[in-house]
């Protein structure tokens, strides 16, 4: 949904301004981030909800690695930093490093992507498939959406990249840049949570 | 969309101004390790053991560095306040109905 | 947005430099047809769209009604044979489905989208784009859901789809498979429609137009569109989980596995209560519109309706529960969200009071329309005084699952929101196509629908009392009773009211036919309108405004066409409708830019119910499917928003093409 607002026309923010200023793309992924805070919200409840309720399988304490998410989190959360730096270069004007930072962020979210789909393998071996338990049920279903959020991040950073290196004439990028940034912050911050309250905190 | 942004590059004196109200690199970069400090000491809790603070802290924690990346990272302390209305109502509603529904479960009783 | 450049008039001939040359990244060239079938397939415009999402629900509303006369039908005599247990059930969950999700939001984004811009003063909405791909999800997935009558049985775990009815055992066939996921493509149009429609109205007004000076149906838009970004996420999710418990073999809901089936009841209602202001509140707006009008009076206290409309919007996200005061909640959430849900009561009750006021000492007149409004003041009332009963907890648990429950609903849906789309039909009709409905038939067509609801909807009350259970398929005489009281006869009466209402419907439809054949053009400004978007010619231009105008009051076109006397304090015409049109062609702006139509969003839309289709019957359908998703946003995105000439299919011959050749 998200890159269709992003490329959604700039109509009525040219030519003349905005009622408020502000532009509408923006306006619109603000919106569109509040309304995900239901949906992980949702997602989150229901877990919280059933993350006990192991009648067969094992339970969360028995699956999770806490090391081994550590360091995929603290990934995740280093991506929001270069992220951040590419949003900066664009709003300098500088190709070159938006790109460069694009990408290290795009490569960071792979690495959490690949991080994530490990951790299921290995917690499928150990007998937590889909629908085990609720408890199964209910944590698939929240980190797998996440884990889909990422990687719709991910492709969004690397079609930017493409189209910014095919585009022949440099400079504004910084609008789309800034909005993709600010989905891929949310999809960090929903990980914040999920690594408090799904991981640390034992059921 | 770029076709767009090639043909309207007269409008572009609007981003410079964006980017005075942003923060610098370092600045940025300062935020991070503090953030980086912040989960270290959270997967701490998992090898010490902190007793009666354990969920709290965690708690807090969680929802310090939810804010410092939203309102820096994302930059809202420093934007529009509509942004942050925008956001806000939807994290606000989502706290209230879903805590609220946890709470008719007795998901908070003892 | 593209840039087709032409003369606002005929007068003026400009004739815009070409943009920047560019390839046609999107994949297709742009569609360039203004007339013919083409140019509503790949229209961006909002009031194209406007039309076809009205057209759309229309239908769906005589499809809707041919189930509830069907119910009715069954219920008319003892022991009713017209339908089999089954299909009784499926009839009512789609009836339900039907009208709610397929009918009523529909036609209140039909009026949001046509008449939004126009009110605000604006050439379209923020994103052209993502309002066509929105009416093209609603009809996929309104298709999609009812395709499941031809393919092994319909849903039937009623329109709330509890558990453990929405599960395997008690629904095997693929009926709520296709309600889930139906219901789920047409929640992404909703969501894409409220982030459209928001951003359109923050940031697309007119010059001068404050917040506070919006006109009232639009600001009720904003509050309505404000549930809707925020509710869709709630069913988004739970109708996940259900598909995930369908289709994957999860158990979210299933009691034997340890799953609290409550969850689902929570989820449904988080979303259903904002949802039932979401079909209220537009109604709400367009008979705060036509009030005023017909009684030649600024619109009473309008903050407070304004205010209070905000309100409920906020409230209605703290008393989902007392949909559930039957179901074990425990005595601390009954009490709570009994007492929220009599607060609400409050803001609804001051706008009665705001929209009698504004009749008080008005010069009245009575049009079909008006009729239609103080029809809905009435109705409504009535309804909400029986949602008052039941938001007393103890005596709710009389009440549910009753018939008294179909009664409080229908009077506030039916009376409410269905009366409140009626009175914008006749009000709006000459605008959107320069035709006015006939106001004798209109009249009829009140009459009949009022008896014929009170008739329907008046004894269920009387039925719900005595006991009668809702989503019964059959009485029997043998329990019906004795007495004034006895249910045989107020079964009788309702299904008599229903086909007096159908009647009504009907005559409606007689109406549209005949005033399309009609010859009869309306006058410009044939009710005395105060608001915007009859500043203008009906059917507007496709541009809508020749000058976006700088608005200075509330209503502002009242107050272009009448001064108050500073001495009399008296309103003095000072223009007719007809010179203020025929100033602003005088000054109209010589560059408009107008999007250019596309062929992505119904490719994109198009592409979901092949995904939703694939999860149902086959795995690999879904993926390929999902491939053409992924591909047609990339076609969506890289499609150039400043589309050069270059950029269009070049017009078959004899198509009128009025955007592309210059006009002389
Ligand atoms: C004065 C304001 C209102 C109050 C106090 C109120 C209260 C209630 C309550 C307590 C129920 C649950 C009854 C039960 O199932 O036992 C209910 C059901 C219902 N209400 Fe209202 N209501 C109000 C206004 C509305 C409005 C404006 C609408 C829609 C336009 C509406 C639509 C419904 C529907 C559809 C149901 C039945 C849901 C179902 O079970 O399928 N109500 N109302
Ligand atoms: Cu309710």
């Amino acid at each position: 949904m998200s890159d269709v607002a992003v490329h959604e026309a700039d109509h009525g923010t040219h030519g003349h301004t905005t009622t408020t200023g502000l532009s509408n793309n923006k306006v619109a992924m603000w919106l569109f981030l509040g309304s995900e805070c239901l949906l992980f919200g949702g997602l989150i409840s229901t877990y919280m909800l059933y993350r006990g309720r192991v009648s067969e399988g094992p339970r969360p304490g028995n699956v999770f690695d806490i090391p081994f998410t550590s360091v995929s989190s603290f990934i995740l959360l280093m991506s929001s930093l270069t992220m951040v730096l590419a949003v900066s270069a664009a709003q300098n004007r500088d190709d070159r490093g938006t790109t460069l930072w694009l990408t290290v962020t795009a490569l960071l979210g792979a690495t959490f992507v690949g991080g994530q789909v490990y951790e299921f393998t290995a917690m499928y071996n150990e007998g937590l498939g889909f629908t085990t338990s609720l408890f199964g049920s209910s944590f698939y279903a929240l980190t797998g959406f996440h884990g889909v959020h990422v990687t719709v991040g991910i492709i969004m950073l690397m079609s930017l990249v493409g189209i910014i290196k095919r585009s022949t004439i440099p400079g504004d990028k910084a609008e789309v840049v800034e909005l993709i940034g600010l989905y891929w912050h949310f999809v960090d911050v929903i990980w914040i949570i999920i690594f408090t309250l799904v991981y640390l905190i034992p059921a | 969309m770029t076709a767009a942004t090639e043909t309207h590059s007269e409008h572009d004196h609007s981003h410079d101004d964006h980017a005075q109200h942003g923060m610098s690199n370092a600045g940025y970069i300062r935020i991070a390790l503090i953030l980086a400090a912040m989960t270290a000491l959270e997967v701490s809790t998992y090898y010490v053991d902190f007793g009666a603070l354990f969920m709290p802290v965690l708690i807090i924690l969680m929802v310090v560095k939810f804010f410092i990346v939203v309102s820096y990272f994302m930059h809202l302390k420093f934007d529009n306040k509509l942004f942050s209305f925008c956001f806000y109502a939807g994290l606000f509603l989502a706290v209230m109905v879903y805590v609220i529904a946890l709470a008719t479960f007795k998901f908070f009783a003892a | 947005m593209a840039i087709i450049e032409r003369p606002a008039t005929a007068g003026g001939v400009e004739i815009a430099p070409p943009a920047t040359p560019s390839r046609a990244q999107g994949g297709f060239k742009r569609p360039v047809s203004t007339t013919g079938w083409k140019s509503w397939l790949f229209t961006v415009d909002h009031k194209k769209l406007g039309i076809m999402y009205g057209v759309m629900a229309m239908f769906f509303f005589i499809v809707g009604g041919i189930e509830a006369v069907l119910i009715r039908l069954q219920l008319a005599a003892p022991e009713g044979k017209v339908l089999s247990a089954s299909v009784y059930n499926q009839m009512f969950t789609m009836h339900a489905t039907t009208m709610v999700f397929l009918f009523v939001m529909p036609m209140a984004a039909a009026f949001a989208n046509y008449f939004i811009p126009l009110q605000i003063g604006a050439r379209d909405v923020a994103f052209p784009r993502m309002n066509a791909f929105g009416f093209w999800c609603v009809l996929g997935g309104g298709i999609f859901i009812n395709l499941s009558w031809f393919l092994g049985g319909a849903a039937d775990g009623g329109w709330f789809m509890y558990a453990p009815n929405s599960g395997p055992i008690f629904s095997p066939s693929h009926g709520v498979d296709f309600w889930t996921l139906g219901l789920q493509i047409t929640g992404i149009a909703s969501l894409t429609g409220a982030i459209n429609l928001i951003v359109t109205v923050l940031n697309m007004r007119a010059p001068g137009m404050s917040l506070m000076k919006m006109p009232v149906f639009t600001w009720l838009q904003l509050v309505v569109q404000f549930l809707l970004l925020f509710a869709v996420p709630v069913i988004t999710v739970a109708l996940f989980l259900l598909s995930f418990q369908r289709n994957f073999g999860a158990t979210f809901f299933d009691v034997s596995a340890g799953a609290d089936p409550l969850l689902w009841q929570h989820l449904f209602w988080i979303f259903g209560h904002p949802e039932v202001y979401i079909l209220i509140l537009p109604s709400f707006g367009i008979i705060s519109e036509v009030l005023p009008v017909f009684a030649k009076k600024p619109l009473f206290g309008y903050p407070f309706v304004v205010f209070s409309g905000a309100a409920i919007g906020f409230v209605g996200w703290g008393v989902w529960a007392h949909h559930m005061f039957a179901s074990g909640l425990g005595p601390v959430s009954v009490a709570v969200f009994s007492i929220s849900t009599m607060a609400i009561a409050i803001p609804t009750g001051v706008k009665i009071v705001n929209w009698t006021l504004t009749l008080w000492g008005g010069k009245l007149r009575f049009t079909a329309a008006m009729h239609f409004a103080i029809g809905l003041i009435v109705l409504f009332t009535i309804g909400g005084l029986s949602g008052v009963t039941h938001s007393v907890a103890p005596s709710d648990t009389q009440q549910t699952d009753t018939y008294y429950i179909v009664a409080h609903f229908h009077y506030v849906l039916f009376g409410g929101a269905v009366f409140g789309l009626f009175s914008g039909f006749y009000y709006w009709w000459p605008k959107m196509f320069g035709k006015t409905l006939n106001e004798k038939l209109g009249k009829a067509n009140f009459w009949m629908m009022v008896i014929g609801m009170n008739m329907t909807f008046g004894p269920m009350h009387i039925l719900g009392l005595q006991g009668q259970p809702r989503r019964m398929y059959q009485w029997t005489e043998a329990r019906a009773g004795e007495g004034f009281f006895n249910l045989a006869f107020w079964n009788q009466i309702a299904s008599i009211g229903s086909i007096i209402l159908a009647v009504g419907v009907l005559l409606f439809i007689i109406n549209v036919v005949k005033t399309a054949r009609s010859k009869e053009l309306a006058p410009l400004d044939p009710w005395d309108s105060r608001t915007l978007e009859w500043m203008t010619s009906s059917p507007p231009k496709e541009h809508n405004f020749d000058v976006i105008p700088t608005v200075h009051h509330l209503d502002e076109f009242f107050h272009r066409k009448y001064q108050q006397d500073p001495v009399t304090h008296e309103y003095k015409q000072i223009a007719t409708a007809e010179e203020i049109l025929a100033d602003q062609e005088a000054h109209a702006d010589k560059h408009i830019h107008m999007p250019s139509p596309s062929y992505w969003p119904i490719v994109l839309a198009a592409t979901l119910p092949i995904i939703t289709t694939g999860v149902i019957y086959s795995i690999p359908v879904a993926i390929v499917g999902g491939i053409f998703l992924v591909l047609a946003m990339f076609g969506w995105a890289l499609e150039p928003s400043t589309a050069p000439e270059t950029d269009f299919d070049p017009p078959a011959a004899g198509e009128s093409t009025k955007e592309l050749a210059p006009l002389v």
